[in-house]
């Protein structure tokens, strides 16, 4: 039993001392500086360009879902820098350290990397993604103004950006976990970590955990309530669907992460017993809590991914979806399935041969409907008119890719095989198959399809293909050493090798992450030229890719009120509907629009979220007490407010909609 | 049913695509399915927090069992005190159908005092188990069933700043449809913690006293 009041703390500042700064490491001290920099240039153009307040009442404020949704993607897209940062360090470290080399990290800061390149890349990279696509698309693919609680909305948001905050912070003040992404006990416990890296990683995750959960529930209510009339459940377009599962997914599986790292936190703090090895906790009881809930994240990844897959690929073949309730049960059954199967993470723990059968065959059962939904994408492409633009050029990636990520996934599920491989980088290789061949190569196609419908114009195509191959080449220089060495038996997250024969294969894995920043890089510069070409890539028509469901109904970008009248539908395909049976956009008879009003009571209640946060990882005890009332006193003080929509007047709803009759007559 | 359609909708005339008449969805008209699944989310926090005690409730580690730690009687009348409040809290609601607004905070404050006796009986009992040594750290039976029951009565605890707020606001704009509907997820609240307390007087104490 371990008392945390025998950690020397000082009454104003916690444990908090001029050594938690790592100032004794160059490559923190270096990265700090630069972000410093960063930071202060940042700052400096906003202030010149007098930016502060457009951001504040324009995006930060906002409940508009589609302002959200852009603020979740460039949330994702600033941590992927950061993740990726992690990764391609660890691939040298891994390539270097050989022949008696140590490379050039320490043990110390090397755990830090592997633990935060976890844990930023599923929680503050695929969910905002992921989350941010949600928001943008399925209010438009529904015919919905908004979300159902738009302030929440918001909340949820500054939330996510709560715990990314408070993970960055541990970078520059203490130290992150070095426990690997899941935090086991009873390394992750206070007898073994009594640093502050564990609780940084319970507080972000608790902290950005509130704001999944609470988007989880507004987004299954958007689509339960919200949808435009004659959009029956069968006429829902599949992105919808998917994030209907997605976010039930969500909300029945975060409020069991969230319950366990309270448990943690208890016996970090508390000194109680829960994952202890003594006085009666089981260690193997978190392992299992938190499977409980972490199977199902890789679900609530994959599915809304599932969907963009299915509305590229019945757009750029031009043809309706083959298989269209077939996908939808396959979403379901994936959704059930996807509790059914989260002891595979732990075959070895000793469950007995029963229990590992049962868990093996069900998760051998979900490859089933996966395999559906492939069928389907491949039919749906068998004699259509293929348009090989970027989004498809994603999916086929994919679909290639992916398939070989199921097929280890399969194999790592044979429980007899699973005794060899597990904790190797064949399992290391398995899950980036999927993660990045399927989440990340679906959040490309995504971002390609969509951006059009979010800004007006096209990203580039050239900049866009070099991303595209170095992306798809460099996963498979990257990750295919990484099963051979599985096969070989090397165990993930290790730091130095004695064996020179591998090394040749950590170099060549190393050559895949450095194409792999190619593709970043490129991305990053397609988006700049896009942006610089923008008048030469725009589109008017508000459907630049002849699409079939309604958000290509509207303008790129839509008005605040998505569409100025709500649409009826009668067939899943709604807007090829429209546009098949000779649909004429209403000229005139707009009426005012009630919408809700902005709000900054989310990035207050945020901000002293990461406050309250800093202090409970640092045992600042006065610090935290203050915050929490803060925090229960601005929370209350909202609810006083009882003015939160508005009406927009109809002149103009009138002038814009007149202005996008002009565009798209000029484009006739 | 396509015969029908076609009867009412005549070949030559176009489908209608739109609603012409400006089609909103009244504020707060998802408020209740959403706090609905609110409430399940937590229901999930709890059903963890019993399987823990499940897995754990029986490692006394050679400390303190159920049967020498429970008061049955003292736990009956703190039952009753959450019980009660329930039944007050839906007098409550019965008055605000009827548009009565003293009547509405009278039950409404009935209601938190059974609430605060719930919770100081809770208290002195949490006092009495950590004075005679059987505290949170001692064993993991002690540190899943603390758990548990304090997560209860942090709910609580929270229902009552709730209860107090509202009380304020019917008292400052009556009982106005946001207010209504706000009455209406706490009653939602308050229900389901003695639903949630139900399912520990059973599983904890008095399966508790079986062991």
């Amino acid at each position: 039993m371990i008392d945390t009041s025998t950690v020397a703390t000082h009454p104003l500042f916690g444990r908090l001392t001029l050594e938690s700064f790592p100032y004794h490491e160059p490559i923190v001290v270096a990265t700090f500086v630069a972000v410093v920099l960063g930071g202060i240039a940042l700052v400096a153009a906003l202030s010149y360009f007098r930016l502060w307040g457009y951001l504040w009442k324009e995006w930060f404020t906002t409940v508009d879902h589609k302002r959200i949704g852009i603020m979740y993607m460039v949330l994702g897209l600033i941590m992927l820098l950061r993740g990726f940062a992690d990764a391609i360090m660890m691939r040298l470290q891994q390539a270097m350290a050989f022949g008696g080399s140590e490379g050039y990290l320490n043990a110390h800061h090397y755990d830090q990397i592997f633990t935060a390149h976890g844990v930023i890349m599923i929680f503050f990279v695929a969910m905002p993604f992921v989350t941010g696509l949600m928001n943008y698309v399925v209010p438009l693919q529904i015919g919905a103004r908004d979300v159902s609680f738009p302030f929440l909305n918001n909340f949820s948001f500054w939330m996510t950006v709560g715990g990314a905050v408070l993970i960055m912070v541990s970078l520059f003040v203490g130290e992150f976990a070095r426990t690997g992404w899941l935090a086991y006990p009873p390394l992750s416990n206070i007898a073994y970590s009594p640093e502050t890296g564990v609780d940084y990683y319970i507080w972000a995750l608790q902290i950005a955990g509130v704001g999944t959960t609470l988007s989880g529930i507004n987004l299954i209510c958007t689509i339960v309530k919200m949808r435009a009339p004659g959009m029956t459940m069968m006429k829902m377009p599949v992105f919808t669907w998917t994030s209907l599962c997605t976010n039930v997914l969500i909300v029945a599986s975060f409020p069991i992460l969230t319950a366990t790292l309270v448990l943690l936190s208890l016996d970090r703090y508390v000194g109680t017993n829960f994952f202890t090895n003594d006085l009666g906790g089981s260690p193997m009881m978190y392992v299992n809590l938190i499977w409980i809930w972490g199977h199902p994240e890789v679900y609530i990844l994959i599915l809304p991914v599932f969907g963009i897959f299915s509305e590229v690929t019945s757009t750029f073949s031009g043809k309706k979806l083959f298989g269209y309730t077939s996908m939808v049960y396959a979403t379901v059954v994936i959704t059930i399935l996807s509790y059914l199967v989260w002891l595979h993470h732990f075959f070895t723990m000793g469950s007995g041969a029963s229990v590992n059968s049962f868990f093996g065959i069900t998760t051998m059962i979900i490859s089933i409907p996966t395999g559906a939904k492939i069928f389907n994408w491949l039919f749906t492409m068998y004699r259509g008119r293929i348009r090989f633009e970027l989004p498809m050029m994603w999916t086929v990636a994919f679909m290639l890719t992916f398939v070989v990520g199921g097929m280890t996934g399969v194999l790592l599920a044979v429980p007899p095989a699973d005794f060899v491989l597990h904790n190797s980088l064949f399992l290391i290789a398995h899950f980036h198959n999927v993660i990045i061949g399927g989440v990340l190569f679906g959040l490309f196609a995504g971002i390609y399809y969509w951006w059009p419908k979010a800004f007006g114009f096209r990203l580039d195509p050239f900049w866009g293909k070099v991303s595209f191959w170095c992306w798809v080449i460099g996963f498979w220089v990257a990750f295919m050493p990484l099963y051979v060495l599985g096969l070989m038996g090397v165990t993930r997250r290790l730091r130095v090798f004695e064996d020179p024969s591998l090394q040749i294969w950590f170099q060549i894995a190393a050559v895949g992450a450095v194409l792999i920043a190619a593709g970043i890089g490129a991305f990053l510069l397609q988006i700049a030229v896009s942006v610089w070409k923008r008048r030469e890539l725009v589109d008017r028509t508000g459907d630049p890719w002849d699409g079939r469901t309604l958000e290509w109904a509207t303008s790129s970008p839509p008005p605040d009120y998505n569409f100025a009248f709500t649409p009826m539908i009668h067939d899943n395909d709604a807007w090829w509907d429209m546009k098949k049976r000779g649909y004429k956009r209403p000229l005139g008879g707009y009426k005012a629009i009630h919408m809700p009003s902005n709000s900054g009571t989310g990035v207050i209640l945020a901000g002293i979220s990461v406050v309250l946060g800093f202090a409970l990882v640092w045992y600042i005890w006065w610090l935290a007490a203050v915050s929490f009332v803060a925090l229960l006193a601005a929370a209350i003080h909202h609810t006083f407010n009882y003015h939160r929509d508005f009406h927009i007047p109809a002149d103009v709803v009138v002038r814009t909609e007149n202005e996008r009759t002009r565009l798209l007559s000029g484009q006739v | 049913m396509s015969t029908t359609l076609t009867a009412e909708r005549p070949r030559s005339q176009a489908p209608v695509f739109h609603v012409v008449d400006e089609h909103a969805h009244p504020e707060g008209s998802s408020t209740m399915l959403g706090f609905w699944i609110y409430l399940m989310s937590d229901c999930l926090i709890f059903a963890v927090l019993f399987a823990t005690y499940g897995v754990l409730g029986a490692n006394y580690a050679a400390g303190p069992a159920p049967k020498d730690l429970f008061d049955l009687p003292l736990v009956a009348l703190n039952t009753a005190m959450l019980l009660f409040s329930s039944i007050t809290y839906g007098f409550a609601m019965l008055a605000m159908e009827k548009g009565r607004v003293s009547q509405t905070q009278l039950w409404l404050a009935v209601t938190g005092l059974f609430g605060a006796a719930f919770l100081a009986i809770e208290l002195y009992e949490f006092a009495h188990l950590i004075h005679i040594g059987a505290t949170p750290q001692r064993s993991a039976f002690l540190s899943s069933f603390f758990t548990l029951v304090g997560t209860h009565g942090l709910h609580v605890t929270f229902g009552l700043v709730w209860l107090v707020t509202l009380m304020v606001q019917v008292n400052k704009r009556g009982l106005i449809p946001a207010n209504r509907r706000r009455l209406m997820c706490l009653s939602l609240f308050w229900h389901f913690l003695d639903v949630i307390w139900i399912g520990v007087f059973t599983f904890v104490y008095l399966m508790g006293m079986l062991r």
